[in-house]
């Protein structure tokens, strides 16, 4: 422990700690552009110089260790003259465009250039001109405007782990790129554009659309995978203009996927603006809410409880699930699914759909086992975290089911659940790393789930977990990775049939024989609409998606910037999501429609507020209780007896950028997916 | 001093030949297990003087694969070392000294000779692919300036004239002498040696 002066205060800062960090810890500000404390030390900005003692020249704090008995100045004509030189420095070649610059009024350098810069360059030379480079469809590059901080080479090396830019040439020459012309193909790429501290990498959907002091700031919570990723929400008028990461250690860091960073633009596409109602005619025409109520009402009258059913999406809030779970126990049907993909989880052990160990506590883990999970495109937030771990050393993962490139070195185990049970039966080598390990953790994907099956597999995961000791008083191994951000909302709040009642695929099978009237969609389009039969389909929801097709009848929702919602994360962490804008026309928050129809058919759900509905909440799943905060779940059997397939695992995803109906009517994630995912002979459509 | 960038027309493989695969094997062992990557300078050099004196990208590419290192952080090596050519050279690559020392002892005169000689300016290649000529920073020959390098060798003292004669013997398939072009003994004054005299004459040019 160090301790040390800084403009005459006495500091201690644990041992490894920076002259930068001790700075901070007296409050005391010291600009930067290449340091930044979720990367390696680069060095190479110097503008954080300061003066220490006994050192004829100034030094770089951030790269400087804290070492006991060192006296730090930074309020000094010294330390003034070398920022002030620095700043001349790094704006000999940066262009005095900030007019034009996206980055304007968000900019490290510009801030810095007002706080420690002269008020003029003396610099009458010719400025060097830096090609543009292609990152690909999300980010827009301007490299006159690199001050060769580094920070994105560090990002997508370190954190990112794919190594694909880098400094090419010298000097004056010096280039930051990819060398050989590629898009990045990292999902974390859009991370570089809050890294840069200028204007040279900056959002490619988002250029020159909105000056960041026009834009209404929303903290809220991303739903486009079940990570929970904190995130902030800028609009204009009722207009997203962008999402940005908000910093939260315990899940995302300041990190975000370019899919919940990128998929905005879909919220104006596709949107169901207005209630429509199937008419004779066999075609969706509009309607009034009145009219679509009316059609509904006379379509579920008279038809027995175990006729009617309903189907949750995966984007749906927790107070729209439990309207739609009261609506349907008025209507006594016990015919309800949270887990339109099938996946055989059990919602009476809470452990046993939790992702236990939390994101966070991936940092102590000492060995992993990945089990029909990908999760570089199920969550890659998660996945940086895994790699931040695998980083540090003494980390060992072993992979049953897809074999990808994760970003970290894996070990290949195999491809299905008959791995799984050789591994249990210590036949394969990798029992003894977990066996030896003291923190081990298991991550069980939906795809590993998602199968006739998946109960088993549950099972067979559990079995590994209590054999390798991964559960113990103070720590618990067992992960299940969900893909749904609305999927452990569900399970908290019960949305599984009820006793006699069917499940997603007999719901389905009901309808396709006729044994089902009456299917409601809450945002469910991921399943076999084909399959509704002769059904009456509701499809409540924000887009027109395949649920929307089939209907009968549309309710108009919220998309999730749109309304007030809690949403649980895969840790079964609950979060509460503000509404950024309003609902575009008539479309309304979706606890409120399940209201106002429960009423129109005669089963009047009792709550008339939000504060209502909340309490209702916490009193069947005390979780709900206390946002933001993740209640240990206790250990309990689970799972199901029964054979395994040999098939083997696939994940869920096959296209990261379109998983949802939101990201589906993107245009830039559908441009990403032209590009990172569509093979190169098929995207010309020339043949040889 | 101008870095070049990489060229238009790539070959679309390259691999060492088996004996280079060797010598790379040789290179490679100098280092600890995992530390493979310190031996990219070495291994980009081989490269290039199998590759007729420049990297095309896939040698690059393949020097990565053979040190398992990422693509871009051999392109960064490779492009920040000067004496890596990204572009193809001619069969004599011209490397012409300015830098003050040579420039004082009349390295224009030098630069023009050639110019008038293989029709080309600086950083170009004769039509035939014989010749390229490059400016170049100080080669470290400064007592016998002006100096220019050819490939590996190092010509000196030279003028207009007799860069010319040099010129037309490369041309004509010639390997002149390396070293000082008026037959001065290594670095010794021009008159010859005027110290230690009585040590009896050393033989040979003396920088090889």
């Amino acid at each position: 422990m160090p301790k040390l002066t800084v403009n005459g205060i006495e500091v201690e800062v644990p041992a490894g700690a920076t002259v930068l960090q001790a700075c901070e810890a007296v409050g005391v500000e010291i600009p930067r552009f290449c340091y930044h404390e979720r990367l390696s030390i680069a060095g190479n900005c110097r503008m954080c110089l300061v003066e220490m003692e006994k050192s004829p020249k100034p030094i770089a704090s951030c790269a400087m260790p804290a070492a006991d008995g060192m006296v730090i100045r930074t309020n000094t004509p010294m330390v003034e003259k070398a920022r002030k030189g620095v700043m001349e420095f790094l704006l000999i070649n940066h262009p005095l465009d900030c007019p034009i610059c996206d980055q304007g009024g968000e900019c490290d350098l510009q801030d810095q250039a007002m706080a420690y810069g002269y008020d003029r360059g003396r610099f009458q030379e010719n400025k060097r001109a830096v090609p543009e480079k292609e990152f690909g469809p999300l980010i827009k590059t301007y490299m006159n405007r690199c001050i060769h901080c580094t920070r994105c080479i560090r990002f997508i090396t370190e954190v990112a782990g794919v190594p694909e830019l880098g400094a090419t040439g010298r000097g004056e020459n010096m280039e930051v790129g990819t060398y050989v012309e590629k898009a990045l193909s990292s999902e974390l790429s859009g991370n570089i554009i809050d890294l840069c501290p200028v204007g040279a990498l900056t959002s490619k959907p988002y250029a020159f659309v909105a000056r960041p002091w026009e834009l209404r700031k929303t903290e809220t919570i991303d739903v486009l995978d079940a990570v929970g990723s904190n995130i902030r929400v800028d609009s204009r008028g009722n207009q997203v203009m962008r999402v940005l990461p908000r910093t939260n250690d315990d899940i995302n860091e300041e990190w975000l996927s370019d899919k919940s960073r990128f998929a905005y633009d879909g919220l104006m596409r596709q949107r169901l603006d207005r209630p429509y109602v199937r008419g004779a005619d066999g075609r969706l025409r509009p309607a009034s809410w009145q009219e679509a109520f009316a059609a509904i009402a006379a379509r579920v009258k008279g038809v027995p409880g175990d006729r009617v059913a309903a189907i949750v999406g995966n984007l749906a809030d927790c107070e729209a699930m439990l309207a739609l779970k009261d609506l349907m126990a008025a209507l006594g049907s016990p015919n309800i699914d949270c887990r339109q993909d099938g996946a055989k989880l059990d919602a009476s052990v809470r452990a046993s759909y939790l992702f236990n160990t939390t994101i966070a506590g991936i940092e102590l883990a000492d060995a992993c086992l990945l089990i029909g999970t990908n999760p570089r495109w199920e969550a890659p937030i998660i996945n940086a975290r895994l790699r931040k771990r695998w980083l540090a050393g003494g980390f060992r993962i072993g992979v049953i089911g897809p074999q990808t490139n994760l970003t970290y070195r894996t070990e290949y185990l195999g491809a299905g659940p008959q791995t799984l049970r050789e591994l249990i039966d210590g036949t394969l080598g990798f029992a003894d790393v977990l066996r030896q390990a003291a923190r081990p953790m298991l991550i069980v994907g939906q795809g590993a789930l998602a199968r006739p099956d998946g109960a088993a597999v549950l099972a067979l995961a559990r079995k590994a977990a209590e054999q390798f000791g991964m559960i113990k008083d103070d720590w618990n191994g067992f992960n299940v990775l969900h893909t749904a951000a609305a999927r452990v909302g569900g399970l908290d709040l019960g949305l599984v049939p009820g006793p006699g009642g069917r499940d997603v695929l007999g719901i389905l099978d009901g309808a396709a024989r006729g044994d089902i009237d009456v299917v409601y969609l809450l945002g469910a389009d991921e399943i076999d609409t084909g399959r509704l039969g002769k059904a009456f389909v509701i499809y409540q929801g924000h887009h027109g998606d395949a649920g929307a097709h089939r209907a009968d009848v549309i309710l108009p929702g919220a998309a999730y910037t749109e309304k007030n919602a809690t949403y649980v994360n895969t840790e079964g962490r609950p979060q509460l999501a503000r509404a950024a804008v309003f609902p575009p026309g008539e479309a309304r928050e979706d606890w409120k429609i399940i209201r106002a129809l429960s009423e129109v058919i005669g089963n009047r759900l009792p709550y008339d507020s939000i504060k209502q509905l909340r309490d209702r909440m916490t009193a069947v799943n005390p979780v709900f209780a206390r946002p933001n905060v993740i209640q240990p779940a206790a250990w309990a059997p689970f799972g199901g007896e029964g054979p395994v397939e040999p098939t083997p695992f696939r994940s869920p995803i096959t296209n990261f950028y379109m998983t949802d109906p939101i990201s589906r009517a993107s245009a830039t994630m559908a441009k990403c997916t032209d590009t990172f995912l569509t093979p190169r002979a098929e995207k010309t459509g020339t043949h040889e | 001093m101008t870095v070049s960038t990489h060229d238009e027309n790539q070959p679309a493989t390259f691999a060492f030949t088996p004996e280079n695969l060797k010598r790379a094997e040789q290179i490679i062992a100098k280092y600890p297990p995992g530390r493979q990557a310190s031996a990219v300078l070495p291994l980009l050099d081989l490269a290039q003087r199998q590759n007729g004196n420049w990297l095309s990208r896939a040698a690059m590419d393949y020097v990565a694969a053979l040190l398992d290192m990422p693509p871009i952080r051999v392109y960064e090596v490779a492009t920040f070392y000067t004496m890596f050519n990204l572009q193809p050279v001619g069969r004599y690559f011209l490397q012409i000294c300015t830098t003050t020392p040579c420039w004082l002892r009349g390295s224009d005169e030098v630069v023009r000779a050639c110019e008038r000689k293989l029709g080309i300016r600086m950083g170009e290649t004769t039509p035939d692919g014989k010749f390229t000529m490059r400016e170049v920073e100080c080669l470290g020959a400064c007592v016998n300036a002006p100096v220019v390098q050819i490939n590996d060798d190092y010509y000196e003292d030279l003028d207009g004239e007799s860069m010319e004669k040099l010129l037309d013997a490369l041309a004509r398939g010639e390997r002149p002498a390396p070293g000082s072009v008026i037959g001065r003994q290594g670095s010794a004054p021009v008159g010859g040696p005027t110290t230690l005299t009585e040590i009896g004459a050393v033989t040979g040019s003396g920088d090889e």
